[in-house]
């Protein structure tokens, strides 16, 4: 293994609320309602705090002099470690919405586990991201039952979203050596260790939804590996990296 | 200010003696400083003009966050993005504050809404001008929040209570906005020759728009008076614009920057500077929806209505369903 695999545990949870972050900053001022619009930004707000953190860090870590923005905005798209599902595009409200449900099962799970962490700072950082992550949980879980459970519309366009997005979710829950490392040294679980408790947060979620959970085990993988992400990645950096990139002796 | 040309549909303000006994009440109730609660007697006038005034602010609120959300994405830092993005988060709260306060006048939220998309409400004209590069985030916040405090501080008074409420909760934020974008001018002013230029040409674009932020000269208006003598303006545009040149342009010499202004000018005599007026014309073009970005922002509103109104009927009709599941089970 090339990378200290500590370093690539960070950079997989700030990388993953980096991206998303991005993402969800797209709908800032064009959301259904003003309450969605605030709640948006406002996930958007605590994930990119998160980065802050563990990409800081990371940044410690490595001892390479790389802060958290260093990481942020002068890594090409080889280097990140985000799942592809939060690096999928928006689509519509009910896309959104459903890629944030399956984000914020696994990562209140995944804090859930690392608060327990054998590394103190790492267990600092999970006990306080869980606060907020519970809340976008709570919040995206009710969303989703609203509109599975609302129109035929609205219904047939969650059903959509849960079905295009469910294969991204499996790379959450695959294990690699990293994480073998990881377990190993007591400071993170095991990714298959969480997908009895995340499959029992989702169904009756998706019950109360009346959305039918598609019968399949296909899973993309590439991203949190850096093997392979999808083609949306390399859309998302330029356009965050753009003033860092374009006046490297500028401070901001 | 977000509340630019506000027609008052009074002809002329009465004097007390002209009024009948219940507007001679009123007027006194608000003479003496008291507030107009929702549930009180008010004037039908004194009514519309609010709600126009209100939802023209609660829309400035909304549309503003266009052309900083613009840059959300972009921001150069992490520290920077999570400024901007609770910035632009306050000022939709802002909107949300302000139709709260407008519904309690008997105007709905959506109704309002589709006053806005459809022209018969406006915002103000400030949000038609693009962001062009970072320094915009410093120009908005420096010129654009610090030009609306100059409006919102004294309308903490206003003789309507909801309004008056929201305006105190609004200004705690909006300080905090000014403050935010003048610490980014001064990074930029203060950072490499592309900055400063960066920082220069946004002041060069935001100055006369901002100028306008505050309406055309009023001193003769009709309907100034009639809101004045209701507390629900309490300022004239031209006080209110003096004040911030006044206060603007020592900052702007503070960050080494060049009001755009030949005229610009302290006068000893006046206690105040002299300055150019800002082209009115181009004002009344904004207004009537030829400005810069008119068109981006208003058709932004409209795809948001438009292509989220499943997400509406859903979540009402989710709703519905389990009021009437409750019902049931009583
Ligand atoms: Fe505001
Ligand atoms: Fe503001």
């Amino acid at each position: 293994m090339a990378a200290d695999p500590l370093f690539e545990l960070l950079l997989r949870m700030g990388d993953n609320t980096l991206i998303l972050a991005q993402r969800l900053s797209q709908w800032c001022g064009h959301g259904p309602t003003l309450e969605e619009d605030i709640a948006l930004a406002n996930i958007a707000l605590d994930l990119t705090g998160h980065t802050q953190l563990w990409l800081g860090l990371a940044g410690e870590v490595e001892g390479a002099g790389r802060d958290a923005d260093g990481l942020a905005f002068h890594r090409d798209v080889w280097d990140f470690r985000n799942t592809l599902l939060v690096e999928q595009p928006n689509g519509d409200f009910g896309q959104t919405i459903m890629r944030q449900y399956l984000f914020d099962a696994w990562h209140v799970l995944q804090l859930e586990a690392l608060r327990e962490s054998s590394n103190p700072q790492v267990a600092e950082i999970a006990e306080k991201a869980i606060k907020e992550v519970s809340y976008h949980q709570e919040r995206s879980s009710e969303t989703v039952i609203g509109l599975g459970d609302g129109t035929e519309e609205s219904h047939a366009r969650m059903q959509a979203a849960l079905d295009l997005l469910l294969p991204y979710v499996g790379e959450f829950f695959a294990n690699d050596a990293v994480d073998e490392i990881m377990k190993e040294a007591g400071i993170a679980p095991l990714p298959d260790s969480l997908r009895s408790a995340f499959d029992e947060q989702i169904t009756p979620v998706m019950q109360a939804a009346t959305l039918t959970v598609p019968d399949t085990d296909f899973a993309h993988s590439g991203g949190k590996s850096g093997r392979q992400h999808s083609e949306h990645l390399g859309h998302i950096l330029p356009q965050m990296q753009w003033l860092q990139r374009a006046y490297p002796d500028a401070s901001w | 200010m977000y509340a630019q040309m506000v027609k008052s549909t009074g002809t002329g303000v009465k004097s007390l003696d002209e009024m009948d006994p219940r507007e001679r009440a009123f007027q006194e109730r608000i003479d003496a400083g008291e507030k107009i609660e929702p549930k009180d007697w008010m004037p039908e006038e004194y009514r519309k003009t609010l709600i126009r005034q209100i939802g023209q602010h609660a829309h400035s609120e909304i549309v503003g966050q266009l052309p900083e959300g613009n840059w959300i994405t972009r921001a150069p830092t992490l520290e920077r993005k999570a400024i901007l993005l609770a910035k632009v988060q306050d000022e939709a709260g802002h909107g949300l504050y302000l139709y709260c306060a407008a519904e309690t006048l008997g105007v709905s939220r959506d109704e309002m809404t589709r006053m806005l998309l459809d022209g018969r409400m406006k915002y103000s004209s400030i949000f038609n001008y693009p962001t062009l590069t970072w320094a915009d985030m410093g120009a908005v916040g420096w010129l654009v929040d610090g030009a609306a405090i100059m409006n919102q501080v004294p309308l903490q008074r206003t003789s309507y209570g909801p309004y008056s409420r929201a305006m105190i909760r609004i200004c705690k934020e909006e300080s905090f906005h000014q403050r935010q974008g003048f610490d980014i001018m001064m990074k930029m002013a203060n950072g490499t020759a592309a900055q400063k230029k960066m920082a220069q040409d946004a002041l060069n674009r935001f100055w006369y728009p901002a100028l306008m932020m505050f309406g055309p000269s009023d001193k003769d208006s009709v309907h100034s008076a009639q809101s004045m003598a209701w507390k629900i303006k309490m300022n004239t545009n031209d006080e209110l614009r003096q004040k911030f040149v006044d206060q603007t342009v020592p900052q702007a010499e503070y960050l080494g920057l060049t009001v755009p202004d030949d005229k610009l000018a302290w006068n000893e005599e006046r206690g105040h500077y002299d300055f150019s007026e800002p082209d009115w014309d181009e004002f009344y073009d904004v207004l009537k929806g030829n400005g810069p970005c008119n068109r981006e922002r208003l058709a932004a509103r409209q795809k948001a209505w438009d292509d989220n109104q499943w997400v509406r009927d859903g979540l009402l009709a989710h709703a519905q369903k389990r009021e009437a599941m409750k019902v049931a089970a009583e």
